[in-house]
């Protein structure tokens, strides 16, 4: 069978704290072009999994594979030289510094030798600027503080950072949960784009509405293991909200609210 | 408000095309310089300067012996601010700057008297130990994650106790005098406790300028070259702050030192260097007390690490990290020299000087959080 190597495998990994078994065989792979989403709710073992992925945490048992060949990252800066690049939830910025200084945080361009090495602020505001309008976000000022942005612009600049500085695996960790609707398509628009760049993405939610529509590959995870891998046209958007831990906790809810709004059951006014 | 004069649009359509940079106008200049952290400190230095220009004016704080007395009270003090405010900026605290300065002061001064090594080599040796104890103090911090205010905390007692000790055993004292005797005209001692600018005071005072002797020459024979050390360390470290990769590290390790470490800053190497630069702060700040007085003395620095702290804080520096400035922090010391010295030529009682000094560190720390919040918010 002709099956691509994937960017990144993980084979049979186990990950335990101390008794606790956070990821138990789990088994996992993303494409080049392709945009992987994970799901599952609180304590599914999403987050272990990304930290592992970005070289947070070594398996304790299996192995993890990039292009093919075994590695261990024994830290995310080894991750990132590999194209593995996290934007976790708190985006890993720093509110009080300006995008660019944000931007090249760790990987700031250079120029001059020696004692008069410095930062090359103006080329880096120049590529910032363009980056940014790239995608769609006008900054006037590239020396602004991040904690002036929204939160849906943020997400995008962490991720624009991620792309920029050579990411082939671009892992999101929730990255439309605190957003509202308009930002999170914003955000979503860009990961189409990333997509159609060819780098693999791995979208994390416990939202199924934003994962469906932008997602090819779908993995669910309950209590550290994988319930299975599906590609879009197997599996309906129903199913998976079935097979995410809760999905049966959310119909039973669905059908309790239902009959709190029964016109004329007076409870419409209690609840609104 | 002016923070609500930049701001930022979306483009919804993403392929619009990017409008180049549009050039700087005047007001945008002005949004970013009403951004800069040591605002505050300049502005203050404004006012204290006015303040006594009109109640001491007559006083002789505004001679040229005045202000060559202020000054230098304020060049010994930002040398240690300058490297708090980056410790600051870092995130963090180290209490033990003034037992360090302590320290060094009777490592030279036990160096010279009790081994009869030379100057240089005594200088040397002091700033070798610096280097020690700051990194002890920074993996101290980064090992054990505890708060550096508590770990510094112990230090202060520590190397005090150490300074005093090992002073007392083998001198029998806690002052050594006589370190500079017959060394007066060396370089190192010229370097680090000496004047500068002597011909052009001499040429003032025969021309009339400033006030001259008796005998014609010059009463304020030179500046004290602490004043050129402090600018020099403040251009230093404004330099390292705002131009380097390694400011750029200082600020993100201060802002968020989970989120520096995510993007591959070494968060843990530039604290230890942080710790590192305090400690050497402290000892310049010994080696030049020590060669203009000659002596040392064991009580050397006591205090010293608050208020370079107040200093670092008025100059914009927050006390929880990723925001200041070394200039501002220059700032913050004149002002403290200024009204020190101030205070003593007007004749008020300089028990004074504490609760102004309080009073200001209260304002500071006021106009810091409302300057931090305005900053980070969403507009």
């Amino acid at each position: 069978m002709a099956e691509p190597v994937p960017l990144i495998e993980l084979r049979n990994v186990t990950r335990r704290f101390g008794s606790v078994t956070a990821l138990r065989d789990m088994s996992f792979a993303a494409h080049a072009g392709e945009v992987h989403c994970l799901l599952g709710d609180n304590g599914a073992g999403k987050s272990t999994l990304i930290k592992t992925l970005s070289g947070v945490h070594t398996p304790s048992e299996g192995q993890m594979y990039v292009d093919g060949k075994p590695v261990t990252f024994s830290s995310p800066r080894q991750a990132l030289d590999a194209g593995i690049a996290t934007v976790f939830q708190d985006l890993s910025m720093i509110p009080l510094m300006s995008i660019t200084r944000n931007f090249f945080l760790g990987r700031e361009p250079v120029k001059g030798a020696w004692v008069t090495k410095r930062i090359d602020m103006k080329k880096a505001d120049a590529i910032v600027y363009e980056e940014l309008a790239r995608i769609g976000i006008n900054v006037r000022d590239p020396q602004q503080a991040v904690g002036t942005l929204s939160g849906g612009e943020r997400q995008c600049v962490a991720i624009a950072r991620a792309v920029y500085h050579g990411a082939r695996v671009l892992i999101l960790d929730e990255p439309t949960s605190a957003l509202g609707v308009h930002q999170a398509s914003i955000v979503l628009r860009y990961v189409a784009q990333a997509r159609a760049r060819g780098l693999a993405v791995i979208f994390i939610t416990h939202n199924i509405h934003h994962a469906y529509p932008i997602g090819d590959v779908f993995t669910m995870l309950n209590r550290g293991r994988s319930l299975g891998t599906f590609r879009r046209g197997d599996i309906t958007e129903k199913e998976v909200l079935d097979m995410m831990a809760g999905g049966r906790e959310i119909r039973e809810l669905q059908q309790e609210l239902e009959r709190f709004t029964k016109p004329g059951s007076g409870a419409e006014a209690a609840i609104s | 408000m002016p923070w609500t004069l930049i701001g930022m649009t979306i483009v919804t359509d993403a392929l619009n095309p990017a409008h180049p940079p549009e050039p700087k106008p005047v007001s945008r200049r002005l949004v970013r310089l009403m951004r800069r952290p040591e605002l505050g400190a300049i502005t203050g230095t404004i006012i204290v300067f006015a303040a006594f220009g009109i109640t001491a004016g007559n006083s002789g704080l505004f001679s040229m012996a005045g202000i060559a007395n202020f000054l230098q009270v304020s060049a010994q003090l930002g040398i240690l601010a300058a490297a708090v405010a980056l410790l600051m900026i870092g995130g963090e605290f180290d209490l033990s700057l003034g037992s360090m300065i302590g320290f060094a002061s009777v490592t030279i001064g036990l160096c010279v008297t009790q081994f009869g090594l030379s100057i240089p080599v005594a200088v040397a040796i002091a700033f070798v130990i610096a280097i020690i104890v700051g990194a002890l103090n920074g993996i101290l911090v980064v090992r054990t994650r505890l708060p550096s205010f508590i770990v510094t905390l112990a230090g202060l007692f520590i190397l005090r106790g150490l300074t005093l000790a090992i002073t007392r055993t083998v001198t029998g004292r806690t002052q050594i005098p006589y370190i500079t005797d017959g060394q007066e005209g060396s370089f190192v001692v010229w370097l680090f406790g000496g004047k500068f600018g002597a011909p052009v005071f001499a040429w003032l005072a025969s021309h009339g300028v400033i006030a001259a002797r008796p005998d014609g020459s010059a009463m304020v024979q030179g500046l004290s070259m602490s004043i050129l050390w402090w600018l020099a360390v403040t251009a230093f470290a404004t330099w390292l702050l705002v131009k380097t990769r390694f400011g750029n590290w200082v600020f993100a390790v201060g802002g968020d030192d989970r989120a520096a470490r995510n993007v591959g800053v070494p968060v843990d190497r530039v604290k230890i260097l942080l710790f590192i630069g305090t400690a050497l702060s402290a000892t310049l700040f010994a080696v030049i007390q020590v060669l203009e007085a000659g002596s040392a003395d064991t009580l050397r620095g006591t205090q010293k690490e608050f208020q370079a702290i107040i200093a670092a804080v008025i100059g914009g520096c927050l006390l929880t990290g990723g925001y200041g400035s070394a200039i501002g922090a220059m700032f913050g010391a004149l002002i403290f020299g200024t009204v020190e010295m101030g205070i003593f030529y007007t004749g008020i009682d300089t028990d004074w000087f504490q609760v102004f000094l309080g009073s200001m560190l209260l304002i500071a720390v006021l106009v810091n959080n409302y300057v931090r919040r305005k900053a980070t918010e969403a507009r």
